[in-house]
């Protein structure tokens, strides 16, 4: 459990970066409360209600999440403290694993801070929140193993560009507020290819009373991102412990 | 791979250690051996390849061709078994910025294995040592960059390895600061096999047991500081301190002697045989008001001069 050391520090790490810390809960509660009030002022006919906003901007946090974990990593690349860290006894999965875990707690706590105040607003709570919360949780970890990528190969400043250009990937393709099916074509396409878009219309479903196997698809396609996105970090820690 | 040349006494042998980047070649073909308990110092300026050889003796870069040895493991067959037993200062402060200076010892400590007792414990004598008990709870992002050396330092030997290596450790620090880390080293002296690169002459000399000059990826020399200093030591140097040295009689003086170099304050000479008077007796009668004039034993910068036709510089 010698990870477990470094992925205690990546925690300390993370918490006490006050700033971004702020950004990754703040940035999704503001836009719900935002894109609420704008579904209010529009009336019965709006597309933006909480089910439909709730699952999507969660997920626009984890667009979040993405660009600040990259740039964790890529910043102890830039100190050397990874090349450091190189030099002990550990091997690729070891520094997957302590660079991804501690933003698990920020995932759940985004989750939690979105459907807490989606309740606020009027979201009804569910029988089947535990599938919901599955779906965001796979969903979440995807994106913080695309950020281990994004800080192994690139620098602090490449990765926040990476990063910036993602998150407008999420939020035009996501689904979040715009039904991508019905923009169709090439767009429609690389939405649905991406697995952004998947979670969030997994989510929508069960929260609408879907079960499991109609939303199977999704999720299936969400946890695949997942694993190739963990196998490729592994394959580029690999890479790098070892130039 | 057990090496029929690898000697129980070495902590570390190179084979033709080679690295390339490209058609550049950083390490070219060294052969080094190192004792248990030696001080070794890889002394040569900016991109002579010091760095590279510590990387391939820390598993982080692949030789292109030769190998080495680490307390008898291949670096390449066994790296794992050379990280259990080592560890790094380098040449660039990492530390972890947003962790306190005990928290970054316990990192240190906990990825190497050690137990949390073992870990609180040394780190506590280690905080002590390098002097940071008193800023210990502080996150080190406000530290000076002398505090960051000396507890980038004490990070290393927080899992007490058996060889450690030493990258430039203090690189970009003032004089005061400098002293102060090669006090800590001096401490380690005899205690574990330390390998240190470094581009300052004085601190090779003051620390090293023996050094290797390393230029161009080949090593130039390899001696104690008194050998490497001896082996130039065919050739005299006399300092003369003088005011009114014209021209003319600085190129006269170089028509008698093969080296004369103006200094600042006089005139360097360098020859096979010298002789005070005969200098006095001629600069003298010149005009030329002697102030001192002394031999000069040859520095590390003299052989590596001597040895590379270039000189180190800070």
């Amino acid at each position: 459990m010698r990870f477990w050391e470094l992925a205690i520090r990546n925690f300390k790490e993370m918490w006490r970066d006050l700033i971004s810390t702020g950004l990754e809960i703040g940035i999704p509660a503001g836009f719900l409360v935002i894109f609420w009030a704008l579904g209010r002022n529009m009336g019965d006919e709006s597309f933006l209600t909480t089910t439909m906003l709730v699952p999507g901007i969660t997920v626009f946090g984890f667009a979040f999440l993405l660009m600040f974990s990259a740039m964790t990593l890529s910043r102890d690349k830039e100190g050397a403290l990874l090349s450091r860290l190189f030099t002990a006894p550990l091997k690729p999965r070891d520094f997957i694993l302590s660079y991804s875990l501690p933003y698990i707690p920020m995932v759940i706590i985004q989750i939690a801070v979105c459907f807490g105040i989606g309740a606020l607003l009027g979201l009804e709570l569910l029988e089947n929140a535990g599938l919901v919360f599955l779906i965001l949780l796979v969903m979440g970890i995807c994106c913080v193993e695309l950020g281990m990528i994004l800080g192994l190969l690139f620098n602090v400043n490449q990765a926040s560009g990476v990063g910036s250009v993602i998150i407008t990937l999420v939020a035009l393709l996501g689904g979040i507020w715009i039904n991508i099916e019905t923009i169709g074509g090439v767009f429609y396409r690389i939405g649905n290819a991406l697995p952004f878009a998947h979670a969030i219309k997994a989510a929508r479903a069960v929260m609408i009373g879907a079960d499991f196997s109609s939303i199977a698809t999704d999720f299936y396609w969400v946890l695949g991102y997942t694993l190739v996105f963990f196998a490729l970090g592994v394959f580029l820690f690999r890479r790098k412990m070892v130039e | 791979m057990n090496y029929g040349t690898n000697d129980n006494r070495f902590a570390i042998q190179t084979f033709s250690l080679s690295r390339k980047f490209g058609d550049l070649i950083a390490v070219d073909g060294i052969d080094l051996s190192i004792k248990e308990g030696e001080l070794f110092s890889l002394l040569g300026p900016n991109g002579a390849g010091k760095t590279t050889a510590i990387k391939m003796l820390c598993c982080l870069l692949r030789p292109s061709s030769g190998t080495a040895t680490v307390m008898g493991h291949d670096i390449n067959e066994d790296p794992m078994a050379v990280k259990q037993i080592i560890d790094v200062s380098p040449q660039e402060t990492a530390i972890a910025e947003h962790l306190n200076a005990r928290e970054n010892l316990r990192l240190m400590g906990g990825i190497r294995g050690l137990a949390k007792k073992e870990v609180k414990k040394r780190s506590e004598e280690l905080l002590e040592m390098v002097g940071l008990t008193k800023r210990a709870k502080e996150q080190v992002r406000r530290f000076s960059g002398g505090m960051k050396r000396r507890l980038s330092i004490a990070m290393a030997l927080v899992s007490n390895p058996q060889v450690l290596f030493l990258d430039e450790p203090t690189l970009g620090l003032d004089p005061q600061s400098r002293r102060g880390i090669w006090e800590h080293i001096a401490e380690l002296k005899g205690k574990k096999t330390i390998v240190l690169t470094t581009h300052y002459l004085e601190e090779a000399d003051a620390l090293a047991d023996r050094i290797a000059i390393i230029d161009e990826g080949k090593i130039a020399a390899l001696g104690t500081p008194q050998e490497l200093k001896d082996s130039i030591s065919d050739m005299q140097v006399m300092v003369v301190k003088a005011k009114n040295l014209t021209p003319d009689v600085i190129k006269s003086l170089k028509e008698i002697y093969p080296e004369v170099k103006a200094t600042e304050d006089g005139i360097e000479i360098k020859a096979k045989e010298l002789s005070f008077y005969e200098i006095v007796d001629y600069l003298r009668p010149r005009g030329v008001a002697i102030q001192s004039a002394s031999p000069k034993q040859p520095t590390l910068d003299d052989v590596f001069l001597h040895l590379t036709g270039k000189e180190l510089r800070e």
